[in-house]
């Protein structure tokens, strides 16, 4: 029996490898990494049980900045690298850090499947709408119309919003947070917590490449009205003054409206982490005509894959014996000679 | 030694008389609904219980189902069994049963001239006979010439079961069904074999699995009349009997080569203490392991069905990494698609099982049909210099030593292990003595614990890294696909780091040669032609030369199973022989790497039409290599050895 042993809190500090961290200066990484080290602090996570996957881009140099297990993969493949590692040993705390490109364009196909399957491993997909590492090709989520190295006239294909993508590969847990915004370490500490895949679209800004990409959701002057915090049973309010809101309009279309004259708080669309039709349509909600939500889009407990896995062998035993080598060759196609 | 009759084996019948031959090659052709391949499978059951040795060519559509009575919609099964050691499934058949017009189209060329052609004269109507493909009003079954070449035996097998069935209840189309066991019954008959084991099988899979007892008292019926026709309608004047072949007391089953597969990664996990994690798309004709190890929950098997073949590797390797048995398993085409993970796993140097069951390629090629050319493709077929271990299955029971064999050579040297092995191999059967549990040796496996003495990259005297798992404190580290430094595993750009990475990636696959056994000849010891093999074509290469070597002819043979790395005395054997012949599945590709490493004049025969070799094509070639008529050619087409080189 395992004696209960005093383990020491972490901070922090002890979660950085000893590497020193490489990204471009101004790189909206260093605060995603910042906060992802003390997240696991305050979980109480431990760095021997931590296992840090990932495919290829810039985001995905992120395991050689964590004192934990990491494996920076081949691109794309993350989410089927961590499957393994939870199928081999569910007890494992494993985090998938990729990018627009890796986890919707390279690895879309596994990012889908990973979540539909629920298995128990956190996914942060960096969102900084271009290639990086690649010096400046544009990604699955540039907006339509981007002049890049690669499309000098305009890109001429629609962009992939990563939310709808995980709410229609049935995620339960979708969320959103901006690298430099306060409710990072929120929306972290919640993926942190949740039991299943969780899907973390962090928008990040490459100051390189596609700098200032999201101005409207960081500039401290406006972003107010530019973005929209999610809370659980509350209403859908944003502004600097908080008075402006969404509610249906008569064609139960979302629509901005202000507060006063006439509309109260109780208008409005209450937020409800259970309701994937109301996830689905926050994860459509795009500036400028909306403000875009942050925080947690949706939230369901659900068994995971490997979970359910060791059940079907548990039950298998239960019922039909420990299987050794003498019943592997037992059979009733058996015939002595 | 042939043993005497064993009369309780059989079902008694007065007449008429019985003939006792050696062996016989009988198959089962048919619509790819009419139900060849269970047929076949109950034959073979049946033949293996009474103490034949077996071997069988099942060979069915890439179609579910063709077009019904086409020529593409036939499914065959073919069976060789003996009261001798047999290796393959046979050449000739002697004895061929044709459910339709198209069966007989399709295989009738196969039959030895004076050869046993039954067919169920029910289904050469016009409309079928059309769909086979025969002029309007041309039935082959009026052929006097058809009578003359083979002892051809027309029965109505459809309307014959449906008579017998007729009380049954059952509908028309379900009756219909019943036919293959009819024809059974009347193939049991010929070949004197006793009923028994079809009727448990029966009984056991339609009446207690599936719950249809009528069903299952329906073709055990059908089997009954099938067996008494031929008993009372006198067809036959002459049965045959096969006695059961000289095989080592034991406990056998049958087992095809994707079912010992299957069992042989239980077995190395149970050895090494491992969980096995089987991670795959489904792929034919691999598909088959991952049935199997789906059904073994209660022997802790974990099976994963990936999202695509990419996936199936990259899960397997994050399975290693994390410290338990990961296998992927496919065929050519999966195979190409895991070529990046596979370096990866290469880079990182992680055990890893990849099995490769080879079908006609490229691309999706034959997808039903077997070959050997995939060859290069895993010793070599990789970006960057990315050796890894290959190994080759020689005989579907042999695919249970190979499994076990991967793994311990994975484990101990912490690489990658390619398994090869075929589409005959693993839909092919054979009769496997059990081992005993007690005698497979344990697979060691050691993780390290101490942070003090811990780097990532350190090496012992295999060149192998520490297998240092995730949950195991103070040993926390990073791999990836970047290039390692030597020891501490950390990324580096260095110029002589790659060198030295590269060359030891290298060494360690060569090292393993230490560990596999010398390469053997057998038949002619001084002999002038040595024919290499590799492989699934051991069993029909073994045979040829046996048989020449018999006859007094100066050939021997060499079968290799370790394709990466070989043998070390494999260069030396080589150039002790005058000529050197390498039959292979494909257009040469281990001549290709014996000429390049040996600088040996290899020569090759060369079969690529989706089928195994037949033992008269390598009688054929070997014996055009030692009359001296071989000729300038590297290469020769077995058909058309005698006119035509084709380089």
């Amino acid at each position: 029996m395992a004696t209960e042993v005093q383990v020491p809190v972490l901070s922090a500090k002890d979660f950085a490898s000893d590497q020193d961290v490489r990204w471009c200066p101004g790189c909206g990484d260093y605060a995603i990494l910042n906060q992802v080290r003390r997240v696991l602090a305050a979980a109480g996570a431990t760095r021997e049980k931590t296992v840090f996957v990932s495919g290829i881009g810039c985001s995905s140099r992120f395991p050689y900045y964590m004192s934990t297990y990491g494996f920076h993969s081949i691109h794309g493949r993350a989410p089927a690298i961590a499957t393994g590692i939870k199928l081999a040993n569910p007890d494992l705390n494993v985090w998938i850090v990729t990018g627009d490109g890796d986890g919707l364009s390279i690895g879309g196909n596994h990012l889908l499947h990973t979540l539909r399957r629920n298995v128990n491993v956190k996914i942060l997909l960096f969102n900084n709408r271009i290639y990086g590492l690649t010096k400046g090709q544009y990604s699955p989520t540039s907006e339509e119309g981007k002049k890049t190295k690669s499309s000098p006239f305009g890109t001429i294909e629609l962009p992939v919003t990563p939310l709808s993508i995980a709410l229609a590969a049935e995620a339960s847990f979708v969320a959103r947070a901006v690298d430099v915004d306060k409710n990072l370490g929120d929306v972290l500490q919640a993926a942190a917590e949740h039991k299943g895949s969780a899907f973390v679209e962090i928008y990040q800004d490459c100051n390189i490449f596609n700098h200032l990409a999201y101005q409207y959701a960081t500039d401290k002057a406006a972003k107010e009205d530019h973005i929209l915090y999610l809370e659980h049973g509350k209403p859908l309010v944003f502004g600097k003054n908080r008075d402006k809101g969404i509610r249906f309009d008569g064609a139960h279309k979302p629509q901005v409206v202000e507060l006063g004259k006439g509309i109260k708080e109780d208008d409005l669309i209450f937020h409800d982490e259970a309701d994937e039709n109301l996830a689905f349509l926050l994860s459509r909600l795009s500036y400028p005509q909306f403000p875009e939500p942050l925080g947690v889009f949706y939230r369901v407990r659900d068994d995971c894959y490997e979970d359910l896995l060791e059940g079907q062998i548990k039950s298998a035993v239960a019922a039909r014996g420990q299987g050794g080598l003498a019943e592997l060759f037992e059979s009733s196609d058996n015939y002595k000679v | 030694m042939v043993s005497g009759t064993q009369t309780q084996d059989r079902t008694p019948s007065t007449h008429p008389r019985t003939e006792e031959i050696p062996a016989a090659v009988v198959r089962f052709a048919g619509d790819s609904g009419d139900g060849m391949q269970m047929a076949g499978t109950q034959f073979t059951d049946t033949s293996a219980i009474i103490g034949n040795d077996v071997a069988t060519l099942p060979d069915y559509p890439a179609e579910i189902r063709a077009p019904a009575g086409t020529v593409p919609g036939v499914s065959g099964f073919q069976i060789n069994f003996a009261s001798t050691d047999i290796h393959t499934p046979g050449d000739e058949v002697n004895a061929l049963i044709a459910m339709n017009p198209a069966a007989l189209k399709a295989h009738l060329a196969d039959v030895q001239l004076g050869g046993i052609v039954v067919v169920n004269e029910s289904e050469f109507d016009k409309v079928n006979l059309r769909k086979a493909g025969y002029p309007e009003g041309v039935n082959p079954l009026d052929d006097p010439e058809l009578g003359r070449k083979y002892r051809l035996y027309k029965v109505p097998i459809t309307r014959l079961n449906a008579e017998s069935l007729a009380d049954s209840g059952m509908s028309a189309k379900d009756i219909g069904r019943c036919k293959n066991m009819y024809a059974l019954g009347l193939i049991y008959f010929l070949f004197d074999r006793p009923l028994d084991t079809t009727i448990q099988y029966l009984e056991d899979y339609f009446g207690k699995k599936k719950k249809m007892p009528e069903v299952a008292a329906a073709n055990v019926k059908a089997l009954k009349a099938g067996f008494y026709f031929g008993e009372t309608a006198e067809i036959f004047p002459v049965r045959y009997h096969v006695a059961r072949a000289p095989v080592a007391p034991g406990t056998y089953r049958k087992i095809t080569g994707n079912d010992a597969t299957a069992m042989g990664l239980i077995a190395a996990a149970k050895l090494s203490g491992k969980t096995l994690v089987y991670c795959t798309y489904p792929i034919t004709p691999a598909s088959d392991i991952l049935h199997y190890l789906a059904g073994m929950r209660n022997f802790g098997v974990k099976t994963f069905q990936a999202e695509d073949e990419i996936a199936a590797i990259c899960s397997a390797i994050g399975v290693s990494f994390a410290g338990q048995l990961g296998v992927t398993g496919t065929s050519g085409p999966g195979l190409a698609l895991k070529t990046e993970a596979m370096g990866l796993a290469v880079i990182t140097e992680l055990p890893l099982i990849i099995i490769d069951v080879q079908r006609g390629g490229p691309s999706t090629g034959l997808p039903t049909k077997t070959e050997q050319s995939d060859l290069l493709q895993a010793v070599v077929g990789r970006n960057g210099d990315c050796p890894l271990v290959v190994l080759a299955a020689k005989s579907p029971s042999d695919c249970f030593d190979t499994a076990i064999e991967a793994v311990r050579i994975a484990f101990k040297y912490m690489v990658p292990v390619l398994i090869l092995t075929d589409g005959y191999l693993a839909n092919g059967a054979e009769p496997w003595r059990l081992p005993d549990p007690k005698s497979l040796p344990a697979i060691p496996v050691t993780h390290p614990t101490d942070p003090a003495t811990y780097q990532p990259y350190k090496r012992d005297e295999n060149y192998a890294r520490p297998w240092a798992i995730p949950g195991t404190p103070g040993l926390e580290h990073r791999i990836g696909g970047l290039e390692k430094a030597d020891g501490t595993g950390g990324v580096s750009y260095d110029p002589e780091n790659h060198q030295k990475m590269t060359l030891l990636r290298l060494a360690k696959v060569n090292k393993v040669a230490d560990d596999i056994p010398p390469a053997e000849t057998y038949a002619g010891a001084d002999a002038e032609l040595l024919v290499v093999s590799w492989g699934g074509t051991y069993g029909s290469v073994r045979t040829a030369v046996e048989r020449l070597h018999a006859e007094g002819k100066s050939v021997a043979g060499l079968h290799l199973r370790h394709m990466n790395p070989m043998p070390t005395n494999l260069g030396t054997l080589l150039k002790k022989y005058k000529k050197i012949l390498v039959p292979e599945l494909n257009t040469g590709q281990l001549r290709y790497i014996l000429r390049s490493r040996y600088l040996v004049d290899a020569r090759g025969l060369n079969k690529i039409q989706g089928k195994p070799f037949l033992v008269e094509d390598l009688v054929g070639g070997i014996n055009l290599m030692l009359d001296g008529k071989w000729g300038e050619a590297e290469s020769l087409n077995p058909t058309q050895h005698q006119i035509k080189a084709f380089k």
